[in-house]
């Protein structure tokens, strides 16, 4: 059975993006967890030939063997200056590339640029084929760096549980009170003195490193 | 109040001193104004923050303002530049490989560039003979004068940069470590890169940008042409700022404040910082040492001042190396980048007699003076240049 013929099952691709599996993308990201969950997406939306160049260096060279019709670059990347040069060439890279801009829609690059992401492609390629791509990639990075904001939240809260933690433990010690006890007095302190929790736990901390 | 606040993108090399000085040394909030600097990796980055309102202004390479305002290289986005940030400030760095063989093909003083184009010129037909790969040298953007100044020494010695060598887009940060992985045989870059690769033992300094050209816009403050029209208070509140910065800057009793605080922003030894300022570099591993003090001019003598002649030549590169048609209509847009007026409007017009430097205004080390109302003329006396597209290569 030819590949094309087969009538699309529930959850596969649709015919359009089975159309667009043709186009290979490459991502250009020097985040590695970034990347795959970029990828990931990619290949859920039915493009199977995604893949991700991690080393600068030969960048160009490593792009011109891939030969792809999409270059996906984060904006954290100095690397992207070096794609820039791309536009310049007639002769070594196979196909002349472009930016992936439409001066009508200042609204894509802005949102590309909000969520630290560019496009390129080979130029002469339709935009329509490559919205979707576009769209894709800017809430994956949108939502990674949800995920990091979420994570170093998490982690701002842990930090700020053990301080908390240490200060009580001071405090059950130097003043024989219950764990219950220890964390009402310092919620006091901060509320009377009309600061967060943490910043009193810091300094009966720093105060106990004084007096040792 | 919001009309006060900016934010300001820049790339961290020594040429945003006045910008970092105006922001870190009191001169912006002596105008009422509140500047956010903002970091950036790279060029693509600066200019397309500036397009879409993310940034108010920014430290742009001056051809890159050029090559917004004509459309080049990407879609047409106006800018204007009502000052210039900084003259001249690249050098020249080679792998100490290549400055053997130069060295050992000179038929003179290789600080000489025209001695040093003749020698490369040799290693390069040397190398065609023994079937070598081709040299390849980084620079740090299609439109910048890195490019155009390894351009114009090389073709002044009878090289064709695009046939007889490979030019690759470097980011500044990894040209130290491509000058040392063997990646690339020399590269053209500002400060503070040259010195870094000086000191790390990889590269010696061949020749200052200013022994190519006298004198050269590097960076200017690049603002959309739109957004000048409608806050020129606040463009004229910049432009004040960054001029007494730049004075500052200028003063040498200032330099040991100066080059904290450009070496706080931009991440460097402030040592090195006050050398690059003075123009004193370390060209050699060995200590060997070279005193310019045009290496770079932040400030003082009109260096501020939008000059046309440097838009002009900046156009003239651009064409002589095909990447945009010698037209008129062109030559009228590059020209009217430049914004003389506005720097004038904001500051006074200076005395008319404060004009120096090269003759020509560029004092370039090989060819004819350069007459800006006959870029054709000028290009005329050139064999070497390109009709068609520039032919980059890749670093490979």
């Amino acid at each position: 059975m030819r590949k094309g013929s087969r009538p699309p099952s529930p959850g596969a691709p649709s015919p359009a993006a089975q159309r667009d599996s043709t186009l290979k993308i490459a991502i250009v990201d020097e985040s590695p967890i970034r990347a795959a969950i970029l990828a990931d997406g990619l290949r859920e939306a039915g493009f199977t030939q995604v893949e991700r160049i991690a080393e600068t260096h030969n960048l160009l060279a490593r792009i011109y063997a891939l030969d792809p019709d999409v270059i996906l670059i984060d904006l954290e990347s100095p690397s992207r200056d070096m794609l820039e040069q791309m536009f310049q060439m007639s002769r070594v890279v196979k196909r002349p590339v472009a930016m992936f801009v439409d001066q009508s829609d200042s609204a894509s690059i802005q949102a590309a640029v909000d969520a630290g992401v560019s496009a390129y492609i080979v130029d002469g390629l339709k935009k329509e084929r490559v919205t979707s791509i576009l769209d894709l990639c800017i809430s994956r990075f949108n939502a990674f760096s949800r995920l990091q904001t979420e994570l170093e939240h998490a982690k701002g809260a842990l930090e700020e549980r053990k301080i908390i933690d240490r200060a009580k433990g001071i405090l059950m010690k130097a003043k024989q009170l219950t764990e219950e006890e220890a964390y009402a007095l310092l919620r006091k302190t901060a509320m009377n003195e009309n600061k967060k929790i943490v910043d009193i736990a810091q300094s009966v901390i720093t105060a106990a490193e004084l007096f040792k | 109040m919001s009309e006060n606040k900016l934010r300001i993108g820049y790339i961290p090399l020594v040429d945003a001193a006045a910008l970092v000085v105006a922001v870190d040394c009191g001169f912006a909030a002596a105008e009422g104004l509140d500047i956010e600097l903002v970091r950036e990796v790279s060029w693509s980055n600066v200019r397309d923050k500036l397009n879409i309102g993310l940034f108010d202004a920014a430290h742009l390479l001056s051809p890159m303002a050029i090559a917004s305002s004509l459309g080049i290289g990407h879609v047409r986005i106006p800018v204007i530049a009502p000052f210039n940030l900084g003259l001249n400030g690249n050098a020249i760095t080679v792998s100490p490989r290549l400055h053997a063989a130069l060295a050992k093909l000179a038929d003179g003083d290789l600080t000489d560039p025209a001695v040093s184009a003749r020698a490369l010129m040799r290693v390069v037909e040397a190398g065609k003979a023994g079937g070598a790969e081709p040299l390849t040298f980084g620079m740090t953007f299609p439109f910048s004068n890195h490019n155009y100044q390894l351009r114009f020494w090389m073709a002044a010695g009878g090289i064709d940069p695009d046939e007889d060598v490979r030019l690759v887009v470097l980011p500044p940060p990894y040209m130290v470590e491509s000058l040392a992985s063997g990646h690339v045989d020399g590269f053209c870059v500002g400060a503070p890169w040259n010195s870094v690769a000086v000191e790390a033992g990889v590269g010696r300094i061949l020749h200052f940008g200013s022994e190519i050209m006298a004198q050269v816009s590097e960076k200017v403050l690049a603002v959309r042409t739109q957004w000048a029209a409608d806050r020129p208070e606040t463009l004229s509140k910049l432009i004040r700022a960054l001029a007494r910065a730049a004075e500052f800057v200028a003063d040498l009793s200032n330099r040991d404040v100066v080059s904290i605080r450009v070496a706080q922003r931009i991440e460097v030894d402030s040592d090195l910082v006050a050398r690059t300022l003075a123009g004193h570099l370390r060209i050699a591993p060995d200590g060997t040492t070279r005193n310019d003090p045009r290496y770079i001019r932040i400030g003082g003598a009109g260096a501020n001042r939008p000059d046309p002649v440097q838009a002009a030549w900046l156009y003239a590169q651009i064409a002589r190396w095909g990447q945009a048609p010698l037209t008129p209509e062109l030559h009228g847009t590059a020209q009217s980048v430049f914004r003389r007026d506005l720097y004038d409007a904001a500051l006074g017009a200076p005395p008319a007699t404060s004009r120096n430097g090269p003759s020509d205004g560029i004092g370039a080390f090989a060819g004819p003076d350069f007459v800006p109302d006959d870029i054709s003329g000028h290009l005329a006396a050139w064999h070497i240049m390109r009709s068609g597209r520039p032919r980059l290569s890749i670093v490979r």
